[in-house]
């Protein structure tokens, strides 16, 4: 089961992509708690998209593509922006980085998901894959 | 997100509901604790009890309300967390950083 969507860069398209994703989650028995911590993740995803890679110019797209292959989840999100390096992203629970506004939505798409990777696209972008074994269970200690 | 505003005694109390995300809640959130610094509040209690999800936009503007109020020499507390609230601040150690309550009953002693 995949869905693939071309959302406007507005923060209330994140709501359109968590609908979907609710609905593939939801048709393959994953439970509210399971569903709640994945769509955290892919709600950071977007958020990074919008906000940083095409820096909330409504008229750019982002790619969400959606997959269950049994009870692997795979999520990908596609922008147009810079890049950037995630080698450099700061440990929010760090000390000198605990009072900090901002600097949370990687941590949580690490804690969240399985694996999370970032790849520079070749004719410019950003991807993020993100994948998890769909099995209700705690979040990471 | 809807709020509904209470003062008992000297503490203000800030009852939340809905979602605190990017592009909405966040928002809304650091006006309503700039508002309250403003009119003079010292003591101010978010109430989240009503929350049902929070991003990480949600977050930063807490502790940045957090870190503004005692900039001003004034206090923000937390009350009525749900479970996944209360995870969150837990992996982010923000539990650290924050008075939390069980109740508001609780929390408003807590300012005393």
């Amino acid at each position: 089961m995949w869905v693939t969507l071309s959302l406007e860069s507005r923060f209330e398209s994140i709501e359109i992509a968590e609908r979907a994703l609710v609905d593939l989650l939801v048709g393959n028995g994953v439970g509210d708690d399971e569903q709640y911590w994945i769509l955290t993740a892919l709600r950071e995803a977007i958020a990074n998209a919008i906000r940083h890679g095409h820096r909330e110019q409504a008229e750019e797209s982002v790619r969400v593509d959606l997959r269950v292959n049994a009870d692997q989840l795979s999520i990908t999100v596609l922008d147009h922006g810079d890049g950037f390096d995630p080698s450099v992203i700061p440990d929010p629970r760090d000390a000198e980085n605990i009072l900090k506004p901002c600097g949370r939505g990687i941590f949580y798409m690490r804690r969240f998901m399985d694996d999370v990777a970032f790849r520079r696209e070749p004719g410019g972008g950003t991807m993020v894959s993100m994948s998890r074994r769909l099995t209700a269970r705690p979040i990471k200690e | 997100m809807k709020q509904q505003i209470q003062d008992v005694g000297d503490v203000r109390i800030i009852s939340l509901s809905g979602k605190i995300t990017i592009g909405a809640g966040d928002v809304m959130l650091r006006e309503l604790i700039n508002d309250s610094l403003e009119a003079g509040h010292t003591k101010i209690l978010l109430d989240l009890g009503g929350i049902s999800a929070i991003d990480s936009s949600g977050i930063g503007e807490m502790v940045a309300s957090y870190t503004s109020a005692k900039n001003r020499g004034a206090q923000l507390k937390l009350v009525n967390l749900s479970k996944k609230i209360n995870d969150i601040l837990q992996v982010t150690q923000l539990i650290t950083v924050f008075d939390v309550f069980d109740n508001q009953d609780e929390a408003v002693q807590g300012f005393q």
